[in-house]
């Protein structure tokens, strides 16, 4: 009871603290901090059946463990990295960056636990609101333009999010079932859920967490959102917050599993994965700014994610894999990203080149980071995207796996040429150093995070894959 | 569910009509908070009894959709010095004429959604999903960030009305969360109004340009 309120309320303590600490100097050190202190309550409570509070309001499954573990993960790695960061941008305030951040890893294990579908919302849009702040970190005319299209589209989606929820209580109602919203109760009765309300709740879910994923055609905000925002912030929100909406969809896909509806989802799924892959690729074709070219990367996963579920068997257990690697190999990309961003001071492609020769260890980073999220083995994504595709043969989605493919091609090459070009050759002359050097707190965090993505691809450990097996399982039978 | 209910409905509809026909921003915000106001007497009505907790989420609903935002909206409004929406996106005629088409859509596909006996012959579902898209089209078609706020709040407001479905199954807390978001919501929209305001000296969206694929 205690463990899973304290995973809320300690982050959100430690957010107050942030915003009532007048240090600049010291106040990002409260990142690692609530990073840490997160972490060992979570190690603690994955290893515990029993982690529940609020009469089963808040509830530790499998598959809150696995968003509980990537978001942990991810947060204290690049929590480590702030410090430096932040120093080298001292004339910013980052009170509201810091006090924002913690109060989104409160929120966030929030979702991870919240097994009513009220609450559910609630955590979603408290984590929604939470993050826009950070976006704003850099104050000018740009950030505030994303700003405003990630909080506006980013309400719109949560809204409708609402509706179905709505809709969805409604089809407990209508099969005169009693008023309770927890998924247990409604997986349970799911047979008597009346049909023709849950398909309409579903889309409306869809599109609404979905907008909050960044699967397109909803995308928009996204290239802005992480294009401006810090590559902290990217991380977070590419590798955690996308999470955090994806487990929103798992929940109301188990009830339409459990419900026997659960073709009428795949197809969506299905179809809003491949346009995502296809939308993204096409976009990152022709990107000119590395930053947004790592959105649009995202825009392509989240489309892999749930083209996974729709595929379902094998590929679901893909998708929930998938959700780590993508998660951390983003943050190995965003980190380096930013790394080269301060070494030349521009985000265009077309104004970066050499950062191999300025900055060594982080343009290394962000092409290994390249080659692992296109799918190259042997880093993580390699396997989950094989296990996916793998399904997808077997079950006969012949032209989906083809579009897969397609997709991942597509992508290869725009992203490709975007990174060679920023880490070959020579420095421009026109853009001299800016006195940025790799150093062991903004080289290091990546490279942990590589190697993890190096771990995932060689060697799952054992209880990983049991986490993951069991979560796999709540979402459909393993055929 | 009292007699009441439908004529309140329809209020609400003609309100949608109203806001997306008129160019004055103040009318437009007057209008986002009848609707408000109107959501509060609607709570009231769907119950079959009225009892003490109804009558406080009632009373916090006219407060905050009724008074308090729009309040705050006006404020800005004379803050900015700006009356009109100058040449949205869709003219007021066709948006005028895609809310109708939406609120005859709205009326198709609520009958084909099957209602609990209690709610049979209620205008609820498809006032809210013409409410939703009166929201959406202001949201989408509109320049100014005070309209694209009312815009969000007429969401809102449609999502509301579905949920009075559901009185008799949502808990007090749940309310309380939407309500609470909603104000949290709109008080960070309304700090990056102000933001835009300064950098711009208007609170024009169409000059939000800079990010775009070339």
């Amino acid at each position: 009871m205690a463990l899973a309120l304290a995973l809320v309320l300690v982050p959100l303590a430690l957010a107050a603290v942030a915003f009532a600490l007048p240090s600049e100097r010291w106040r990002p050190w409260l990142l690692p901090l609530g990073g840490a202190a997160r972490l060992a309550m979570t190690a603690a409570a994955v290893s515990r059946p029993d982690v529940a509070a609020l009469s089963g309001w808040l509830q530790l499954d499998a598959l809150g463990k696995v968003l509980l573990l990537l978001l942990d993960v991810l947060f204290f790695v690049s929590a480590l990295y702030a410090p430096s960061y932040l120093r080298l941008r001292a004339s910013r305030d980052n009170r509201a960056l810091c006090g924002c951040l913690l109060a989104f890893l409160g929120t966030s294990a929030l979702v991870a636990q919240a097994h009513h579908l009220g609450l559910l919302w609630v955590a979603v849009e408290a984590s929604v609101l939470a993050t826009a702040p950070t976006v704003y970190f850099n104050r000018n005319t740009r950030s505030l333009e994303a700003t405003w299209k990630y909080l506006l589209i980013g309400s719109v989606g949560i809204a409708l999010a609402l509706l179905g929820s709505f809709f969805l209580a409604y089809s407990a109602v209508h099969g005169g079932l009693g008023s309770s919203l927890l998924v247990e109760d409604l997986v349970r009765d799911a047979p008597r859920l009346s049909p023709a309300w849950l398909h309409a709740a579903f889309i409306f879910l869809f599109v609404g967490y979905g907008t909050k994923m960044g699967l397109a055609p909803m995308h928009t905000w996204k290239p802005d959102a992480y294009g401006e925002a810090p590559g902290l912030v990217g991380t977070l929100l590419a590798g955690g917050l996308t999470g955090c909406s994806f487990l929103a969809v798992l929940r109301f896909f188990q009830i339409l599993q459990a419900a026997g509806q659960a073709d009428f989802a795949r197809q969506m799924m299905i179809a809003a994965g491949l346009l995502s892959m296809l939308v993204a690729g096409g976009f990152m074709v022709r990107q000119r700014d590395y930053k947004r070219l790592l959105a649009y990367s995202s825009v392509e996963h989240m489309g892999i994610l749930v083209l996974g579920v729709g595929i379902g068997g094998g590929a679901m257990f893909g998708a929930l894999l998938h959700l780590l690697n993508n998660g951390l190999t983003k943050g190995v990309l965003f980190l380096s990203a930013g790394n080269i961003h301060r070494a030349f001071n521009s985000k265009l492609t077309g104004d970066v080149s050499g950062a191999l020769r300025r900055v060594p260890a982080s343009g290394a980073l962000f092409l290994a980071g390249f080659f692992a999220i296109t799918g190259a083995p042997p880093f993580g994504p390699f396997i989950s995207e094989l296990t996916i595709l793998r399904a997808a043969i077997r079950g006969d989605h012949a032209w989906v796996a083809a579009g897969f493919l397609v997709a991942l091609t597509v992508v290869f090459l725009g992203m490709g040429a975007n990174v060679l070009h920023i880490v070959q050759g020579e420095p421009r002359a026109d853009r001299p150093a800016t006195g940025f050097r790799d150093t062991a707190l903004t080289v290091g965090p990546p490279l942990v995070l590589l190697g993890l993505v190096l771990l995932l691809g060689l060697y799952i450990p054992p209880p990983l894959q049991a986490l993951l097996d069991e979560a796999a399982s709540a979402l459909g039978p393993r055929s | 569910m009292s007699r009441a209910v439908d004529p309140i409905l329809v209020v609400v509809l003609l309100l949608n009509f109203l806001l997306l026909g008129t160019s004055r921003l103040r009318a437009v915000i007057n209008a986002t908070a009848a609707q408000g106001a109107a959501l509060g007497t609607l709570l009231v009505a769907v119950h079959v009894e009225t009892t003490w907790h109804t009558l406080l989420v009632a009373a916090g609903t006219v407060a905050l959709k009724g008074v308090l935002i729009p309040g705050m909206l006006n404020k800005a409004m004379r803050d900015a010095a700006i009356r009109r929406e100058v040449e949205p996106v869709v003219g007021f005629i066709p948006s005028l004429l895609l809310g109708g088409l939406g609120t005859g859509a709205a009326l198709l596909f609520a009958r084909t959604l099957p209602l609990a006996p209690q709610h049979v012959g209620s205008l609820l579902v498809s006032a809210s999903l013409s409410t939703v898209l009166t929201g959406f089209l202001l949201l989408t078609t509109r320049r100014k960030a005070i309209t694209q706020v009312t815009g969000y709040l007429v969401l809102e407001n449609g999502v509301f009305i579905m949920g009075l479905l559901l009185v008799e199954a949502m808990p007090f807390l749940v309310e309380l969360g939407a309500l609470l978001d909603l104000l949290v919501a709109i008080f960070v929209m309304g700090i990056i109004i102000n933001h835009i305001n300064r950098e711009f000296s208007s609170m024009d969206t169409a000059q939000l340009t800079a990010l775009k694929e070339e």
